[in-house]
């Protein structure tokens, strides 16, 4: 196996992740995106942590599977919140921060 | 007859000759003694004032005494060489500035009669100006004014006799306005002063005209600048100077007498300054003062000697100025009603005489009639005001107040009588012995018209003084005189108010009770020194009773001799060259006929006339003429009414005119202040008014209009158009170019991650393709 | 089985199963249904879990199917009906600029791919590795990389208590 396609594959779905964050305007479809860009960087990751023979990429995966845990569970509590107040979660519509 | 190069015997000196300049200083200390500490003195300074002129008087006496023995320390023939000091003042560019004086016969005879009289009068105000509401102020002019006619007599250089002319100005002016809550008082002073001031110009373009033309010859030959009157004196007589020069000099110098000395067409003046207090009258105005333009001719008398040519062939301006003056001012007496105006027109007719005698070369007589005048006008003056404070209730007219006082102010009365004989020139009074020598020397030295004149002059004096006396002394007492009180009329009242305080108020209601009385002591005695004076003073150089009596002429005609140019200026040794005497009146001395060589003139030889009884008498008869033609028409008119003269001037016409004329003063007043006075100054002031609203206030208008155009350019298109439309663009740009930012801060975070990543993405492209 | 069967056999797997991860992803960033959007996900989840095992790491195969599959995605479902997601197609779940999106993803994948491919063109990838036994991630866990997992351990707490307190009724 070519080093480069699990790297490509990691590039694809960050990339799709990306368009997700951009195009997307519910809230929790963002989240799901951030997940698709966290996951592609797990993949990289243990691509090189097979590249490499050792078991730093490995580690790394794990904290960031914990990591995107954490931040899914406050990034939800948020959404909730958010929903609460407005009966909404259009992230087109929060703008209080406009400048 | 003739001693050649004959070194003569040292003239006599003395301390009062040497320092006769104190005689002035004296008297200034005493001004600012009496300025600073004389309402706080007993008599309110009156003391200092007359102390002061008893130390000049004492010192012009000592100065007399020694510069007598000085003149008989002298061979015959030597001349009497003047006590000359100098002091060095200012040093400028190669003159030297000096001040000094020049102590010679004349002088010292003017000197002792300014302070005498000063002191007189001084003593006179005492009693005279009790309680007058500025007595301090008054003795301060008084002494400020001796103090300025004594520094001319003295002044050895034209500076100080300028100086001293202008301190007589200014304290004539002071003291003819002494009360000059009255209008017409300081108008009159006014009057005198801008009158004398207009004659001044002369005084100044002469003295600067002299010394431009004679300094050099001055500093070169005799080592004085062209200041000097002795440096002067004799560059005069030395044929150097261009004749037309020296006539405009002299011309100058004689226009500054005119106004002074009151001669036609400046005597307009003099009767109005009667209108301050008497003593100031008896003083400034008859002996002193109006004498300072008569003395500037005698003491310059070379000047005018080679400039007017006197004793040439023609008459000079002088002279005719002088012959004008002596009629119309003898004229204008006889229609005066106060007293002291008929003095005032006496007196500038008087000054006539002693011009015609100097422009005619009698320059001894006029010096002596310098010297007798003073005395009796000086005594005239007094009377009246004696009158005035003690019979008339201070009022002066003749026809109103006064009246048969002959009864009641016998020392008045006696030296009013004896002084007027003096004035008319009776012998054996001293006007015989000098107005009358001015006729003889006129007409001896070839000038047989304006012999006739000063004749007819005496006639007139003679008849006006007449019907004076009459109104004053003889006839009905009227007015005041007669002691009505009821007398309060406008004038008198005013009069009385001028005294001002309330005090001599009682003591005069006093003296109205009791009738006109003789005055107390302080005014009686000056009156009657005067008198006696008027009586001897004629002695002193009685010519008709032959040379031993002519003292004047030993003493202070200065001796026209050559005197050696080497030790020219030194005292007492000179060395003369010596030419036959004087005989008959004829001097050969080429001093003023010719230029002298080998020494310098100080005086030109002039002529006196010879005595000749048949001469005066003829004068005798013609005075007498006068004086009963006038008593005759006095008592006639004035005594008994006689219906033939009573009213003549509403009947004849020829009369009406004559009158009028004369009531109006030839209109030569008019003629001064609305003829020439007004056209010119009117004029010139509404012209100096329209150039200034014009010229100055447009200048200035337009400057302020310039500014404020260009003010408004600045702020509108500078500063509101460039300056704030720069800062206003600037705000702008500003704004919009936040407008134009400011959706990228929407507040939206989706519109944040976008821009996020994108900005990512182009910067991830960028990095890869710049390291690949 | 041969070494080379089995290299083949990975490549086949690898890309079936990338090429379902890839049409799954693009499902969750397109599709209109919110729980759709969820269970693409979970089809993406499970199939990086696959391409764990062909990299030989196991352990972190199991972890993400236990962690991220069973509680992470649950979470997300949890959060969607408590947001009263539509059930059923809903419109509007674009933002206006959407189409922004694909040139920043294309760019952004050009980047990589350029980067990727000049970096490790035809390397490959070991073939005898063994698989990474659980020892050796423990033993970099506690030892080297002990302080990440203690600040991971602090992370997780305030997340859960950060998650509570902002989660709670009032």
């Amino acid at each position: 196996m070519l080093t480069s396609q699990f790297l490509l594959l990691g590039a694809v779905l960050f990339c799709i992740g990306v368009y997700g964050v951009i195009a997307r305007k519910n809230a929790v479809l963002v989240l799901m995106s951030i997940e698709l860009i966290l996951n592609s960087v797990n993949i990289n990751l243990l691509a090189f942590a097979l590249r490499n023979g050792s078991a730093d990429g490995h580690t790394f995966a794990l904290y960031i599977i914990a990591v995107a845990a954490a931040e899914v569970g406050v990034g939800l509590a948020m959404v909730l919140l958010i929903y609460r107040n407005r009966r909404s979660i259009g992230l087109d519509e929060l703008s209080e921060m406009r400048g | 007859m003739f001693a050649a190069s004959e070194t003569l015997s040292p003239l006599s000196g003395g301390w009062f000759l040497d320092n006769a300049w104190i005689a002035p200083v004296v008297p200034t200390i005493g001004f600012f003694l009496i300025i600073f500490f004389g309402k706080k003195l007993p008599k309110k300074g009156s003391e200092i004032g007359v102390l002061s002129l008893i130390g000049s008087l004492v010192l012009a006496s000592g100065a007399a005494w020694q510069w007598i023995q000085r003149v008989n320390s002298a061979s015959e023939e030597q001349f009497v060489s003047p006590v000359i000091r100098t002091w060095t003042w200012w040093q400028a560019g190669g003159a030297e500035f000096t001040i000094g004086q020049h102590i010679d016969g004349l002088t010292v005879v003017v000197l002792f009669v300014v302070a005498f009289i000063s002191t007189l009068v001084q003593i006179y105000s005492l009693e005279y100006l009790r309680g007058d509401r500025r007595y301090t102020h008054f003795f301060a002019a008084l002494t400020l004014f001796s103090a300025g006619m004594l520094a001319m007599v003295i002044a050895e250089d034209m500076i100080l006799f300028l100086l001293g002319w202008e301190i007589m100005g200014l304290c004539s002016f002071m003291l003819i306005g002494h009360w000059w809550e009255d209008g017409a008082n300081s108008r009159a002073a006014l009057k005198a002063f801008f009158t004398v001031r207009t004659g001044d110009v002369g005084l100044l373009v002469g003295i600067a005209i002299l010394f431009f033309a004679a300094n050099e010859w001055t500093t070169t030959n005799l080592g004085l600048s062209g200041f000097s009157i002795r440096g002067l004196s004799a560059w005069a007589l030395s044929g150097e100077p261009n004749s037309t020069v020296i006539l405009l000099a002299a011309v100058a110098l004689f226009i500054a007498c005119i106004g002074k000395s009151g001669q036609f067409p400046l005597h307009t003046w003099l009767p109005d300054a009667m209108a301050g207090p008497t003593p100031v009258s008896s003083l400034l105005h008859s002996s002193t003062m109006v004498v300072a333009g008569v003395f500037l001719v005698a003491r310059l008398y070379p000047v005018f000697y080679t400039g007017l040519d006197i004793l040439g062939p023609s008459s000079n301006i002088i002279m005719i100025i002088a012959a004008i003056t002596i009629v119309i001012a003898a004229a204008l007496a006889f229609v005066q009603t106060d007293i002291k105006r008929v003095l005032a027109y006496s007196t500038v007719s008087q000054l006539g005489y002693m011009m015609l005698g100097l422009g005619a070369g009698a320059w001894l007589p006029a010096v002596f009639h310098i010297f007798t005048h003073a005395f009796f006008k000086a005594c005239l003056f007094l009377c009246a005001g004696s009158i005035s404070h003690s019979a008339s209730h201070h009022s002066f007219d003749m026809k109103k107040d006064m009246g048969g006082l002959r009864k009641y102010m016998p020392v008045t009365f006696a030296s009013w009588v004896v002084s007027t004989l003096a004035l008319c020139g009776v012998f054996p009074f001293s006007g015989f012995f000098s107005k009358d020598e001015i006729i003889d020397n006129v007409g001896g030295n070839g000038y047989t018209f304006f012999m006739v004149v000063g004749l007819f002059g005496a006639f007139l004096t003679a008849a006006y003084m007449t019907r004076a006396t009459y109104l004053t002394f003889f006839g009905a007492p009227r007015g005041a005189a007669a002691g009505e009180h009821a007398g309060h009329d406008e004038h008198a009242h005013e009069a009385h108010d001028r005294h001002g305080d309330h005090d001599s108020h009682s003591s005069h209601d006093e003296h109205a009770h009791s009738g006109p009385h003789e005055s107390g002591l302080l005014i009686t005695a000056p009156i009657a020194i005067l008198a006696v004076l008027a009586i001897g003073s004629g002695l002193f150089n009685a010519t008709p009773f032959g040379e031993s009596w002519e003292h004047l002429k030993k003493w202070a005609e200065p001796r026209a001799v050559v005197v050696g140019e080497d030790h020219a200026g030194g005292p007492g040794e000179s060395l003369v060259v010596m030419f036959p005497t004087t005989e008959e009146g004829h001097s050969k001395s080429p001093c003023g006929s010719e230029t002298p060589e080998s020494g310098v003139c100080y005086a030109p030889a002039l002529n006196h006339a010879k005595f000749k009884w048949s001469k005066a008498l003829l004068s005798l008869a013609i005075v007498f003429a006068g004086i009963a033609v006038s008593w005759l028409l006095s008592a006639a008119f004035y005594g008994r009414r006689d219906p033939r003269l009573v009213g003549l001037t509403q009947r004849n016409g020829l009369a009406r005119a004559g009158y009028r004329l004369l009531a109006n003063k030839y209109y030569l007043d008019d003629l001064y202040e609305r003829g020439i006075v007004s056209n010119v100054a009117g004029p010139i002031s509404r012209a100096a008014y329209w150039f200034n609203q014009k010229v100055l206030d447009g200048i200035l208008h337009g400057v302020a209009s310039v500014a404020r155009r260009v003010a408004i350019v600045v702020y509108r298109d500078i500063d509101q158009r460039i300056v704030d439309g720069t800062v206003n663009a600037s705000a702008d740009v500003t704004k919009s170019a936040g407008v134009t930012v400011q959706p990228i801060q929407s507040g939206r975070v989706g519109h944040y991650g976008a821009l996020l990543f994108a900005t990512a993405a182009v910067a991830a492209l960028v990095f890869v393709i710049l390291n690949t | 089985m041969l070494a080379a069967e089995v290299l083949i056999a990975q490549n086949i797997g690898f890309g079936v199963i990338a090429l379902l991860m890839v049409v799954a992803a693009l499902r969750v960033v397109t599709t209109n249904n919110v729980v759709h959007a969820a269970l693409w996900l979970v089809t993406v989840l499970a199939g990086a879990a696959a391409q764990y095992v062909l990299l030989a790491a196991e352990f972190v195969a199991v972890t993400q199917v236990l962690v991220y599959i069973g509680a992470v995605m649950v979470l997300f479902l949890f959060g969607t009906m408590l947001t009263r997601a539509r059930i059923g197609a809903e419109r509007d779940l674009n933002n206006s600029y959407w189409r922004l999106g694909i040139p920043v993803a294309a760019l952004l994948f050009a980047a990589m791919s350029i980067a990727v491919l000049s970096s490790y063109g035809d390397e490959r990838l070991p073939s005898d590795a063994r698989v990474v036994p659980i020892a050796d991630i423990s033993d970099q866990i506690f030892g080297p990389y002990l302080l990440p997992f203690w600040a991971l351990s602090f992370v997780l707490l305030a997340a859960i208590i950060g998650a509570i307190v902002l989660a709670r009724k009032e």
